[in-house]
């Protein structure tokens, strides 16, 4: 059985420095090639901890979307949404490039990395086709 | 037969009581929940002595139990404060029907309590979920609100379908005088639609109240039940299982682990959905009762939309008949009023005083009754029948 590592940090702080890289980057099973998100220390439902970090294509499509209502003073509206990698897995993010009310379901969409200031996040844009 | 389907009839409600429901300034959730207690144990007709497992979760106390029973002064042989969300009441009275039968505990006493409303409003102790904090979802509502929008894709439903949900609750709630929401008035579907959005397409009037209150059960083994000064409801099946804790790990955002857990419950029942009487349903969000009637089989997948059509007080299958968690009262987790509910028709059916209310808000002469509780972002799920001693 592999010991945690030392010399090296969790998977979700590995997710968050291959952000910090420039890189977009799932999980897969080494045996199976099935991709997962959100980050683990074992393949869900089986365990497997055979695994590897896959740069994403960033191709996806908006499996569902919510206007967010909020004060403007606060922000204002905000779209929020579960995008369905190419990959395979879902992950929740915001489509941007639209109005926050106006993001359909089926949309097809492309990753990038966002820094808020605060935090680094992924986020969509609508494809240009 | 499973070793679990031992527990069926086996064990009984024998007490019940709310307390605090509405709104009750200077009072703590501890205060409100101890009252409904003692008033369920005077149901019971039985001495806070003879409790001897304790079984509590709130969004007040981290160790509820514990603090639960300290206040009351008693020491239970087993205690449980699981908290796998609103539904925790639910699956408390699965392991409240083992732990009886397999007598490591006599009498179980299952509570809640929360005074949130006075105190400012909605209560959570749910951390940030990680991967979903940094678009900063307004949980529990954001969650619900991208389930729905899923369900009005694959099923062509309208918000309007999500609408009449709250309509019929609050045409329940007006023979209710318990309710909330009692005197308020008739909704409109126009009403609700037009209603202002929180995350679409969930307004408002789709999200439930926030209201303090607190609720208790006795509970004991059927042999014992007899003895006691209410009308025994017995606990014919029961069910858990859940998957996801955040809504972007959920497999299908159209289907619950409701379909595992109702299932399950049905076959411990020995009946189908169609012989219950009434059907007590967790409507945290108007999409809830859709999802849940197609998940436990009253209905296919998809025609969830139509069958709410008649599920107010006119129509042939009555479902929240307290006013639900959108009409009636909803301290924040549910799950025990959902019970209460479901107990309460049988009760009243069986002859018991369990209060007034307007024609037709008591159904005539249930038997058979389903409380369902949801939990989380549509994760946990339990399932529970139960039924007056005939039905055994």
């Amino acid at each position: 059985m592999p010991e945690i590592l030392t010399n090296q940090v969790g998977p979700e702080k590995q997710f968050y420095d291959f952000l910090s890289d420039g890189k977009i980057k799932i999980q897969r099973n080494k045996n199976t090639g099935e991709f997962f998100f959100h980050p683990r220390v074992a393949f869900p439902g089986t365990g497997e901890r055979e695994l590897e970090w896959v740069e994403i294509s960033g191709k996806g499509i908006v499996h569902s979307s919510s206007c967010n209502r909020r004060l403007p003073e606060k922000g204002g509206d905000f779209n929020l949404s579960i995008v369905k990698l190419e990959e395979g897995p879902c992950m929740m993010s915001s489509v941007l490039g639209a109005e926050p009310d106006q993001v359909k379901i089926g949309t097809k969409v492309n990753a990038r990395i966002e820094n808020t200031g605060e935090k680094l996040r992924v986020v969509f844009d609508i494809a240009k086709d | 037969m499973n070793e679990i389907n031992k527990i069926r009839g086996k064990t009984a409600v024998v007490g019940l009581a709310e307390a605090g429901c509405g709104v009750t300034p200077g009072w703590s959730a501890m205060e409100l929940m101890a009252t409904a207690v003692h008033d369920a144990l005077d149901d019971a007709g039985i001495n806070l002595s003879q409790v001897d497992g304790l079984f509590a979760a709130t969004a007040f106390h981290s160790m509820a139990a514990m603090s639960l029973s300290e206040y009351l002064g008693i020491r239970p042989k087993f205690a449980d404060g699981s908290n796998i969300g609103g539904s925790s009441f639910l699956a408390h009275i699965i392991t409240a029907a083992v732990a009886l039968e397999t007598g490591l505990i006599n009498t179980a006493v299952i509570a809640y309590g929360s005074n949130q409303r006075s105190a400012g409003g909605f209560k959570t102790i749910s951390e940030p979920m990680p991967y979903e904090a940094d678009y900063n979802p307004r949980m529990p509502v954001s969650a619900y609100a991208l389930a729905a929008q899923r369900y009005l894709h694959e099923y062509g439903a309208k918000k309007e379908d999500l609408a009449q949900v709250a309509v019929s609750a609050r045409d329940w709630a007006l023979l209710n005088p318990r309710a909330y929401m009692h005197g308020r008035g008739h909704l409109t579907i126009n009403d609700v639609m037009s209603a202002r959005s929180i995350v679409d397409p969930l307004g408002k009037l789709d999200c439930c109240l926030v209201t303090d209150g607190a609720a208790a059960i006795v509970m004991t083994r059927s042999d014992k039940a007899k003895d006691c000064k209410s009308t025994p409801i017995y606990l014919l099946g029961a069910a858990m299982e859940h998957h996801h804790r955040m809504i972007s790990e959920m497999p299908d955002l159209t289907r619950t682990s409701a379909f595992e857990s109702g299932l399950r419950a049905f076959e411990m029942s020995g009946y189908n959905p169609s012989d219950m009487d009434t059907i007590q349903l967790y409507d945290a969000f108007t999409i809830n009762p859709i999802l849940f009637l197609e998940d436990l089989g009253f209905c296919k997948k998809g025609e969830g939309k139509d069958l709410i059509k008649n599920i107010g007080p006119s129509g042939s299958l009555p479902v929240n008949t307290s006013g639900g968690g959108l009409s009636c009262v909803h301290p924040g987790m549910y799950g025990l009023f959902v019970t209460l509910e479901a107990l309460r028709q049988l009760r009243n059916s069986a002859g018991d005083d369990v209060g007034k209310r307007k024609e037709g808000g008591w159904l005539k002469d249930p038997k058979l009754s389903l409380a369902h509780g949801n939990g989380g972002v549509l994760s946990s799920q339990v399932t529970n029948i139960w039924g007056l001693e005939e039905t055994i």
